[in-house]
């Protein structure tokens, strides 16, 4: 039988949630049986891939960077996952929509630092949005599962029924902010 | 002759109920254990009909109408539970989430807010429509108390609180639509308030983490409701 292809993307979080998805513990080699993965920031592939099953989505999308990703994972992948609140509202990454991005460097890069304060970060590293949106405002996404990070019980049953094809109903497993 | 409130008879969710003329749908299927859910609604306060999540369907009229502010009629027959209705409350608790800034994770009634709360129950994974991010202001004005505008969902239990209870009317409601919101006095900060008793009945009936104690962190507040009934009862008998 041929594994379930999966990868694991972080945009704008915390890495809580990859860290929660670590927590399944013994589960993760039960699960290993099934699934396969393919892209992650827990595996050494570069490139995403084509022809990927399921691929989880942690944070939300606050660059261009991060925009060109999920682009790009979503032309690659069937089923999309949406885990935890920053992918899916924002959460702590969005609280920096109120205040447009100039006012932020001016904060962060001059008001906050004893040098350089010239100096902005607009070479070489992906460029921030004017906001941090969650992911479905830019992809389709085929499953949700908030939380802050969602519980590991939650993630494994997420993973397994959606390894198996099913899209199982989540809201009952987790919640906003937990 | 018999004087007083007349009884009606009308069914809620196919069961017979009878209930005084002056009651409300709410209060008739709460006494009969139907539940029906409500947010802007306190056992104490007078109720608004401000947040539709009680909305019931009435059979003769087209509209669903809300159970907290509709008096019983005879012969009413009521679904408290459709999927129109399921519908039109996921889409009240969407609106509220995109309204402002209600960040879970980092709020100081995580785990004991209404409207989290509500969100599970009706299996809120995501919202459909668009958050607006609006930019809103904290008041930490006052020594004991802080007003946290982005957690605000307008429900206005604390102005009803502070005038119906405690007899202060130090809040009120300033502005229209998305840019309304509550205020104290003529518009002042909270600490400067010279009818504000610091009683703190607002901050426990509010719903959410909008009204909260200093020094409570991530997590750490728990609104404590007990007084209101028992204060309600007590002012009651004063009157009588």
């Amino acid at each position: 039988m041929n594994k379930v292809r999966v990868a694991t993307l972080w945009l704008d979080g915390c890495s809580g949630c990859h860290m929660s998805l670590l927590d399944m513990d013994e589960r993760l080699i039960a699960l290993t049986e099934k699934i396969e993965i393919v892209y992650s920031p827990l595996v050494d592939t570069k490139e995403f891939p084509q022809g990927v099953d399921l691929t989880v989505i942690e944070g939300g999308i606050s660059s261009e960077e991060d925009l060109e990703k999920i682009r790009t994972v979503r032309a690659n992948t069937k089923v999309l996952l949406a885990l935890g609140d920053c992918a899916i509202t924002g959460n702590v990454p969005a609280m920096r929509n109120t205040f447009p991005v100039s006012e932020i460097f001016k904060r962060v890069y001059e008001e906050n630092s004893d040098f350089n304060q010239e100096v902005k970060p607009v070479l070489v590293v992906p460029a921030l949005l004017p906001k941090s949106r969650p992911v479905h405002e830019f992809v389709a996404v085929d499953a949700y599962l908030p939380g802050c990070p969602p519980p590991a019980d939650a993630i494994f049953f997420a993973l397994s029924e959606l390894s198996e094809g099913r899209v199982p109903e989540l809201g009952s497993l987790s919640r906003f902010g937990r | 002759m018999i004087t007083g409130p007349r009884i009606k008879t009308l069914t809620i969710d196919d069961k017979p109920v009878g209930a005084r003329e002056d009651e409300t749908i709410l209060t008739i299927a709460r006494e009969n254990g139907i539940r029906i859910p409500t947010l802007c609604h306190l056992e104490g306060l007078t109720p608004i009909g401000g947040c539709r999540l009680c909305l019931v369907e009435v059979k003769g009229i087209a509209r669903p109408v809300a159970a907290c502010v509709t008096s019983v009629q005879e012969g009413m027959e009521v679904t408290t539970d459709s999927p129109r209705l399921t519908q039109y409350r996921r889409m009240v608790l969407e609106l509220l989430f995109s309204e402002r800034n209600h960040v879970c994770s980092v709020c100081v009634s995580n785990g004991g807010c209404d409207l989290q709360d509500l969100a599970q129950e009706f299996g809120l994974t995501h919202l459909t429509v668009p958050y607006q991010y609006p930019r809103h202001k904290v008041d930490a004005s006052h020594p004991w108390f802080t007003l946290d505008h982005n957690r605000c969902i307008l429900c206005t239990r604390c102005v009803r609180v502070c005038d119906e209870i405690e007899g202060a009317h130090t809040w009120d409601l300033f502005g229209r639509g998305m840019q309304a919101r509550v205020i104290t006095d003529l518009n002042q900060p909270w600490g400067s308030s010279q009818t504000c008793t610091g009683c703190g009945k607002c901050v426990h009936v509010c719903p959410t983490g909008a009204l909260s104690e200093k020094g409570k962190s991530v997590r750490e507040m728990r609104k404590s409701r007990e007084f209101l009934p028992y204060l309600r009862l007590m002012r009651q008998g004063r009157q009588v």
